[in-house]
């Protein structure tokens, strides 16, 4: 078996702040890592590696040079290589070329070192968050594609079949179909290992493979990088809730002090109540039976009176 | 999404109108295609256009008229057994096909895994622009005509709309939740289009073998009722406090990040910007602060209820009614209340 | 896979392990550099102060990098006296600390580390982080000949071990040669780091274009504990903390959060710090025991090197300073000792009498009284009397009323010898502490 997957270095989003007064990106200082389900891809695809021995797993990536420090903590996990398309004419590129890139760059690798089986890719990445990668590369390669999996049930490669469970709204779906396949996978389908030391000893030492848009010979030109995007940004700006104009409840309607639990919760339903929220929801709104077992009143104040 | 200036290129202009791709499950559509249709059928009004509808599966004509009932004008019925069930190849290939007929200037389909899977195919086989997720959309008026798709983006801390000037048609996904239906009509009436489906079941390489439904899983998106709990709730136990009150007014329970990643309460009940996008009838946020990243995913609920020790928490500035207060006192209150006044019947209780 | 073997491992990657590191692997040996950080210098957020010299001695040159992570030249220095609401100050600022070379920065350690770090990594070091050395490896004669790590198959095997895990080493708590510090031993540093606008910064400390300042403060601060505060200007922020000892700490029952919100509502303080938005909040353990408590720095397959060698001058704040010193002068050792074939216990025993013979122990030699001096003292009556009668003799000196001046300087001698505990008292102070500074 022939297992790529592919991976990008994403700014780690959890540390990315806007400054409150220029309400800028703070961009400064921010970690980069690789995106999280595409661990999950390389987990996921070094355990296929030890079921089937003799299997192969590289990684590819497009981004700047600095993605090899990414492509590194992949090798410490146990991908056998890896490769960085990297060049100044693929930036910019929306999921559009950036799908096209990489599935360029899958065929050039199952030139190198075989024809691939599987092809896994995270779910979506961090900082683009779009899901749209994967089912480029598989509908531009003619790949079977499988997103959401959340588990490999099994692989066949004799009958060049694999099963998996993907991940839905309401449950689970299993679905069987041939391979060549392309899987995005979720953060549920395994928990990613902690490099060996071999692995980090491995890692730190290898130099990622880098591919520029020269080792392309034949690539569409006009299809890459921002040229080949269709997608622009327009204008971009921080989200500002829109205030209304609420009712502070105290339990007490009238000017006196703070009342109980139990009065701020009857003065809560008696304004729900007087909306169209029953019949919205499909409330059975009935008349409250008073003083039912004591029940609403643990202050022992008078229960108030029905519905309005 | 490139950053940059696109050059200014001649736009294909014999492309019109707005087509909402239904999603239905075995003849019941996800209520994120009737909200699409909402949103569609405003946009189509902007541009002085029709709005259509496809509609794929098997035996699901009755959804199609459903769609005209949302405010379609014209819906697409693609209906034939090889699309029973979703399946990638078919169904992007009939949706192309259809498009590359029906030439819409937009494309929309909800952001669920289905609609996802089959919006990234459907963009790649026609070459054009796709943004995931939007939580706005509208267009620019004529003669631009320009789909206006908003997003959050960067760690969702921002929102940024994506252009798509140089290809139709333009597409995007639309999160469920955010956009209202319109209310349904069945004496509307729109033009029926049946479309042939081209290919055969020996063409396609996947089955599903099964569909196992998890019970367990929370349905936000088509909840009238969410009692959502933050860091406030201060453990696993105040979350059980919420799923009771909220099984007393026939609601399902939400959460913010923070709880989540606590570990109070599984994932799937997260709501805001990383979360879900809710817009329920009555949205109850007990010990939740309001960090925008939280409130971008509720403040869409039409009454908003905030129960919070601290007066200045800014969830008190989207809420209607304000309870400051320990919600450790006043849940129980209102356990008690909703309790006594039976607001969802015994079946229903029981069932929830 | 036989067992790789390296000529040294290197535990810890802040500056005395970045330092030894890279003098080892520019001199051409196989080094691997551990740090359980995700990054060197990831838990340290704070800013401090950093000195060319010896950065210089290091890697010629590496100041006038572009890339060198540098806030503010220093070249003005300040030091405090306070009262509850006031302060007597001196200090020193000098056009000629405004030109290259200069002699200090201030900086951001999260930066710094990183930096030097990356230094030991291009010279050849392979960096392994994330990862903890858990235990020494050692053979049948005792000799120390590798490191266990947290990492599945994660022994590591050389010739010698650097040890430079910080001031909590546990590694030289298995060696035994250092044990648990005795409360009196250590301070607790808390810290702050404010953002506030470059030009309010400048406008505040009177400075121009990357110009800094350092304020050395004592007295009410530290709510009579024995203590030293520090605040140094970075270019939009600043550096704003306070260490007391934890014995102090312990007796007085002060939360250190307390400590430093009590030092940023000083009247004097808090002026300089108005309007700025507290970026990060960070505590940190920092060996006060200097010469006497320095264990012994090498064996039989190991060096110590910087905090965790308890190698601080906490009278010049000079920590990452002498860390630096002590890792390079460990990595020289090593290498002449690989060169010379002799990596005995004996042949390592030369970076002990490097590093006492250098600056490094001259100058904790120099403060050895000191933890002694500060111990015999009450710190109420150092910290609060002492520094509180001086500034009420600084009013009045400087209040100018009816009264003949003569006879308000003979007042206020009285009142500074009586808070001294006698004219005797104020004698036995001052040349006690005298001693404490200049050994």
């Amino acid at each position: 078996m022939h297992v790529v997957v592919c991976v990008k270095q994403v700014p780690d989003s959890r540390e990315i702040r806007i400054d409150p007064v220029t309400n800028t990106l703070i961009r400064e200082g921010v970690p980069s890592i690789v995106n999280v389900f595409d661990l999950h891809g390389v987990e996921e695809a070094v355990r296929i590696k030890e079921q089937f021995p003799g299997t192969r797993v590289t990684v590819v990536s497009m981004g700047p040079k600095s993605a090899v420090a990414a492509l590194r903590e992949c090798i410490s996990l146990g991908a056998d290589e890896a490769v960085l398309v990297s060049d100044r004419a693929f930036a910019g590129a929306d999921t559009l070329a950036t799908s096209y890139v990489l599935s360029e760059a899958i065929r050039k690798v199952a030139d190198q070192w075989g024809p691939v089986d599987l092809v896994i890719c995270g779910k979506q990445t961090l900082d683009g968050d779009t899901g749209q990668v994967g089912p480029g590369i598989a509908t531009r390669l003619k790949l079977e594609q499988l997103t959401y999996v959340e588990r490999i049930r099994q692989i066949d490669p004799e009958a060049r079949r694999i099963t998996v469970e993907r991940h839905l709204e309401d449950g689970v779906e299993v679905v069987e179909t041939a391979l060549p396949a392309l899987v995005t996978v979720v953060e549920g389908i395994n928990q990613v290992r902690r490099a060996s030391m071999p692995g980090m000893l491995r890692a730190v030492r290898y130099e990622p493979i880098t591919w520029t848009v020269d080792d392309f010979p034949e690539i569409d030109r006009t299809r890459i990088g921002l040229k080949g995007s269709p997608t622009v940004v327009g204008k971009a700006w921080v989200p500002e809730p829109v205030s209304r104009a609420g009712e502070t409840l105290t339990g007490q309607d009238g000017e006196e002090g703070p009342g109980t639990p139990a009065e701020v919760a009857r003065q809560l339903f008696d304004r729900l109540l007087a909306t169209e929220l029953p019949a919205q929801i499909g409330w059975a709104v009935a008349p409250v039976p008073a003083g039912d077992g004591g029940a609403g009143t643990p202050d022992g104040s008078p229960v108030n009176g029905g519905v309005a | 999404m490139a950053k940059g200036k696109a050059q200014e290129v001649q736009v294909p202009t014999d492309h019109e109108g707005v087509l909402i791709i239904v999603e239905q499950h075995g003849g019941q559509a996800k209520s994120v295609s009737w909200q699409l249709l909402g949103q569609g059928r405003r946009i189509a009004d902007k541009l002085g256009t029709r709005l259509m509808a496809l509609v794929m599966g098997h035996q699901v004509e009755e959804v199609a008229q459903e769609a005209i009932a949302y405010g379609a004008d014209v819906v697409y019925l693609a209906d034939d057994p090889v699309l029973e069930q979703y399946r990638t190849q078919p169904y992007a290939h009939t949706a192309v096909e259809v498009i590359r007929e029906a030439k819409p200037e937009i494309c929309l389909v909800g952001a669920t895994y289905t609609g996802r899977d089959l919006a990234g195919a459907i963009a790649t086989l026609v070459e054009t622009g796709l943004t995931a997720d939007c939580t706005q959309i509208d267009v620019e008026p004529p003669p631009s005509r320009l789909l206006l798709a908003s997003r959050p983006a960067m760690g969702e801390k921002l929102m940024a709309t994506i252009l798509c000037k140089q290809r139709r048609p333009q597409m995007a996904t639309a999160r469920p939740g955010v956009f209202e239906a319109l209310p349904k009509d069945p004496s509307r009436q729109g033009e029926l289009v049946r479309v042939p489906v081209t290919i055969r079941e020996e063409e396609i390489a996947a089955r599903v073998l099964e569909f196992i439904r998890d019970p367990n899983r929370v349905n936000l998106e088509d909840a009238p009722v969410i009692v959502a709990g933050g860091m406030g709730m201060g453990g696993p136990e105040g979350f059980e406090m919420l799923r009771e009150l909220a099984r007393l007014l026939g609601g399902e329970v939400g959460a913010t990040r923070p709880a989540v990643d606590a570990g109070w309460i599984d994932r799937a009940h997260q709501i805001g910007q990383t979360g879900q996008t809710v817009r329920p009838k009555l949205y109850i946020a007990c010990g939740i602060s309001g960090a925008v990243q939280h409130v971008v995913g509720m403040e869409g609920s039409q009454v908003i209820v905030a129960i919070n020790q601290d007066p200045d928490a800014p969830i008190f500035q989207v809420a209607d009614y304000r309870i400051v207060g320990d919600v450790h006192q006043i849940v129980p209150a209102l356990i008690e209340e909703a309790r006594r006044r039976a607001l969802v019947g015994e079946e229903a209780v029981a069932r929830g | 896979m036989a067992k790789e073997h390296f000529d040294a491992v290197v535990v810890g990657a802040g500056p005395a392990g970045a330092a030894a590191a890279y003098t080892m692997a520019k001199a051409g040996l196989s080094v691997v550099l551990l740090d359980r950080g995700e990054f060197p210098g990831a838990k340290n957020m704070f800013g401090g102060i950093i000195y060319r010299h010896e950065l210089e001695e290091l890697i010629p040159g590496c100041t006038q990098e572009r890339t060198f992570p540098v806030e503010r030249h220093i070249t003005e220095q300040r030091y405090w006296l306070l009262g509850p609401e006031s302060v007597v100050s001196i200090g020193h600022k000098h056009e000629r600390f405004n030109s290259e070379p200069y002699n200090a920065w201030s900086t951001f350690r999260v930066k710094f580390d990183p930096w030097l770090a990356g230094k030991a990594e291009e010279a050849g070091a392979l960096p392994i982080y994330q990862t903890v050395a858990t235990g020494l490896i050692r053979d049948r004669s005792g000799r120390v000949i590798g490191v266990h790590t947290d990492r599945e198959d994660g022994d590591l095997y050389a010739d010698v071990v650097v040890i430079a895990d910080g001031v909590n080493s546990l590694l030289a708590e298995e060696l035994g040669v250092h044990r648990t510090w005795r409360p009196d031993e250590v301070s607790l540093a808390v810290k702050e780091v404010i953002a506030l606008p470059r030009e309010t910064i400048e406008e505040r400390f009177n400075l121009e274009g990357r110009e800094g300042t350092t304020i050395e403060f004592l007295g009410a601060t530290s709510q009579g504990m024995t203590g030293l505060g520090f605040l140094y200007t970075n270019r939009e922020s600043i550096s704003l903390g306070i260490g007391v000892m934890v014995s102090d700490l312990m007796r007085s029952g002060v939360k250190p959060y307390e400590l430093l919100e009590s030092v940023k509502a000083h009247p004097m303080i808090r002026r300089l710090i108005k309007g700025g938005e507290t970026k990060e909040y960070s505590a940190h353990m920092i060996p006060e025991g200097a010469w006497r408590s320095m264990p012994k720095l090498a064996g039989d397959g190991w060096v110590i090197c910087g905090d965790a060698a308890q190698m601080v001058n906490f009278v010049h704040r000079e920590g990452t300073n002498l860390a630096m010193a002590s890792g390079r002068m460990a990595g020289e050792t090593i290498v002449e000792a690989k060169a010379n074939g002799d990596l005995s216990a004996q042949a390592l025993a030369a970076y002990e009498r490097r590093v006492r013979e250098s600056f490094v122990g001259k100058d904790l030699k120099k403060i050895q009284r000191m933890p002694e001096f500060l111990a015999s003292q009450d710190p109420k009556q150092l910290f609060d009397g002492l520094i509180g009668a001086l500034n009420e003799a600084a009013f009045r000196f400087f209040t100018v009323d009816s009264r003949p001046k003569a006879q308000t300087h003979k007042e206020i001698m009285q009142d500074l010898i009586q808070a001294a505990g006698g004219p005797g008292g104020l004698l036995r102070l001052a040349w006690r502490g005298w001693r404490a500074i200049n050994g």
